[in-house]
């Protein structure tokens, strides 16, 4: 898993240092300062769901299963908030300020490293959901802790890479 | 652990039905299996790569020659280097990384045997998606067929406007796939080496291919993943209408060079260092000496490993950077020949004084050391960034990067495949055959290649599909073509010799080479749980210990 994440970083950084390199380049607008918010709720869901996924993990190495799976669940239910919160910021975009891929830079390199994120969290719901199905079903016991920390890492992953992600875009490429 | 391998049963003399036997191999996830089907894969891509070198030279044995069209030409340097570079050096490295890498460190298989096959067939269809370009290249637009737009396919020769049709993308998808199957393989070589070696085979007593294999894994998760970045904007910008390249939208073509080349540099080293790794167990083996200077071999590999990250854009010199980054890529490109010559130094230590056997794989390193170490000092001339000014895009890089290419890494490759047979086959292959090759080959390496530097020199620039008679290239370009077909003689006589010694060859035994690594120590070819005990070592060289209670290494190390 570490290497997987080596390899995760090494092609998000090449789509941070294009979005990076493009900041201010776009010939045409709507520039970033013009139509982002900072999603400061959703961001704050994403990250939180870092510490519930440590507790269930936690619980789960201790053997309480029913505990573990209240805490997963919420780390699935933050989950899918962020997710929520990206799909209307890209509703707002398209529908109301006209920022499509093809726009302009912006718009094609904001897409493509959110959307990138976006992705991983996508694959992170699916899988926490097949784990929590197997928790519902009375398939996971305690043996289980070690890969599902493995999945853990995976998420944490998912979510320091937003932290840069949130200071590229609404921080420094604002 | 045992220098007899222990028989536990006899194997059942009826074979399997063929179609049990297919549907074994192509759901199998032996590491063994599964290195042999990356060789087997890679070696008929060879041919394909070797027919379409084969096609350009015959275009280019004389001026204004019409043997194809320009676009086929084209299309056939673009499928030439890819198809060498990702479909067959890239699986055969693979294949005897996952071959022996578990064999050495003593496991009885991969970490991941599931992600493993998993890679295989990943590379698999990449490469068979990139040929099937030829058919349906010509998409909706009726226009191109193959991929032709060079290996590293620069901007903005790969925007629609440019290259309509399919081929642009046949090219990037078979590319995104394949790596995806590099990455996977080269997770599952380093956690197999950080977490499965024997008991007592510390990092410091493991084999030196392992480490190199090591340092390999590391350089592909940190290249070829920029590599499927960049080909995932293109296809945003190719198909989503992106502008990550399009330079009309304030878009960069040289972010596309960058991105490229911070692949593509370290690449070069994913391939070379393999070709390090076979050397490094071959020359010892038949010079009768232990490697010298094992810890300075892992830290130059090592060195090798991070340098190799900082030089991408000394490809880069002519583009127009700024001085200072011109500065600092010719001195990391100085920097990187340093490990690599005291490589050649501790190959020639290990040499010096020794008992030399000159068998086939012990001549192919020997030729691997002179043609590396020229391919390095051509390297370092243009290395130098006035000098590159001058020779950029010329076939004196061409004969450069094919010396690299060739000379070092497929020579080893060869020396490997021979070494290995055994091992593999159970038999042994054929030496006076094995010889031949050689010599073919090394005629018809440096006809091409030594010559190649010349009409380079000269001015004549690289992907040209014809030229005017007269300005001195004529005879040059003859002796390349000729030299070529030296080549081909070579690499035909091999595979007979490979398929000739599976059938008839005599039967090797376990150990053939009185060798000291820990896949001698098993039957040939290996069980499919490699040791029925699981070894245990105390030094570098664990079959010595065994062969030689009275004096065993562990007692100097």
């Amino acid at each position: 898993m570490y290497c997987l994440i080596a390899a995760e970083s090494a092609i998000f950084s090449i789509f941070v240092v294009a979005y990076l390199f493009y900041t201010g380049k776009s010939l045409t607008g709507p520039q970033p300062r013009d139509v982002l918010s900072v999603p400061v709720f959703f961001t704050i869901c994403l990250l939180s769901s870092s510490l519930t996924i440590h507790f269930a993990v936690k619980f789960l190495e201790g053997g309480k299963v029913r505990a573990f799976a209240l805490w997963w669940l919420l780390t699935i239910v933050l989950g899918a908030l962020f997710l929520a919160g990206t799909a209307q910021e890209w509703h707002r975009l398209i529908f109301r300020e006209g920022l499509t891929i093809q726009t302009n830079l912006f718009g094609t390199t904001y897409y493509s490293l959110v959307g990138l994120h976006a992705f991983h969290v996508t694959v992170g719901l699916i899988a926490l959901t097949s784990v929590s199905a197997f928790a519902v079903l009375g398939y996971l016991r305690q043996e289980h802790a070690e890969r599902v920390k493995v999945l853990s890492m995976y998420w944490h992953f998912v979510d320091v890479v937003w932290v840069v992600v949130f200071i590229v875009v609404y921080i420094v490429g604002r | 652990m045992s220098a007899e391998p222990i028989v536990l049963r006899e194997t059942s003399a009826v074979r399997p039905p063929l179609v049990e036997m297919l549907h074994e191999w192509v759901t199998t996830v032996d590491h063994k299996r599964l290195g042999i089907l990356y060789i087997i894969f890679a070696l008929m891509f060879l041919i394909l790569g070797g027919v379409e070198a084969t096609i350009m030279r015959i275009q280019l044995i004389r001026p204004l020659n019409d043997f194809v069209s320009p676009q086929v030409f084209n299309r056939m340097f673009t499928m030439h280097g890819t198809t060498m570079i990702f479909f067959v050096a890239m699986p055969l490295v693979f294949g005897f990384g996952n071959y022996l890498v578990p064999l050495m460190i003593g496991a009885r298989d991969m970490a991941f045997p599931r992600l493993n096959a998993f890679s295989f067939w990943m590379t698999a269809f990449g490469g068979l998606f990139l040929y099937f370009s030829f058919i349906g290249g010509d998409g909706l637009y009726g226009a191109g067929n193959a991929p032709d737009v060079g290996w590293f396919a620069y901007a903005p020769l790969t925007s629609q406007t440019f290259s309509p049709g399919h081929s642009t993308d046949f090219w990037t998808v078979a590319l995104l796939i394949s790596g995806f199957g590099s990455i996977g393989t080269a997770i599952n070589l380093v956690t197999t080496i950080v977490c499965m070696r024997c008991p007592g085979m510390t990092l410091g007593r493991m084999p030196l291919l392992a480490w190199m294999n090591l340092v390999m894994g590391g350089l592909v998760i940190l290249a070829v993943s920029p590599l499927s970045a960049a080909q995932i904007m293109l296809m945003v910008d190719r198909y989503l209408g992106g502008h990550f390249f399009d330079t009309q939208a304030g878009g960069s073509a040289v972010l596309w060079m960058h991105f490229f080349w911070v692949f593509g540099h370290p690449e070069v080293y994913v391939l070379v260092i393999p070709a390090f790794a076979f050397a490094s167990e071959i020359i010892p083996v038949f010079s009768r000496k232990a490697i010298f200077g094992y810890p300075v071999m892992v830290a130059a590999t090592v060195g090798i490993g991070f340098i190799s990250m900082s030089v991408w854009a000394h490809h880069m010199f002519a583009v127009g950077m700024s001085s200072n980054s011109n500065t600092f890529f010719v001195l990391s490109t100085m920097a990187i020949a340093v490990p690599t010559g005291i490589k050649i130094f501790n190959w020639l230590g290990t040499m010096w004084g020794g008992k030399i056997l000159f068998k086939v794989p012990m001549l192919f390193c020997v030729a691997f050391l002179f043609q590396f170490l020229i391919a390095g000092l051509t390297g370092i001339m243009q290395g130098a960034a006035p000098f590159d000014w001058q020779l950029t895009a010329s076939y004196f890089v061409v004969a450069h990067f094919h010396y690299v290419i060739v000379g070092g890494i497929l020579f080893t490759i060869f020396a490997a495949f021979y070494y290995w047979f055994p091992k593999a086959s159970g038999r042994m292959y054929s030496e006076s055959l094995g010889r031949l090759h050689f010599w073919l080959f090394v005629i018809g390496f440096h006809l091409t290649f030594d010559f190649m530097h010349i009409p380079g020199v000269l001015g004549m620039p690289r992907r040209i599909y014809t030229y005017e008679p007269g300005r001195g290239w004529d005879a040059w370009n003859l002796i390349i073509t000729i030299g070529a077909f030296f080549q081909a003689a070579g690499i035909l006589v091999f595979l007979y010799n490979l398929l000739w010694s599976y059938f008839h060859g005599e039967i090797a035994g376990s150990d053939p080479w009185d060798a000291w690594t820990l896949e001698w120590t098993t039957t040939s070819p290996p069980p499919a749980y490699n040791f029925a005990t699981v070894p245990e070592v105390k030094s570098r060289r664990p079959l010595w210990d065994l062969k030689h209670p009275e004096d065993p290494d562990w007692k100097y190390e």
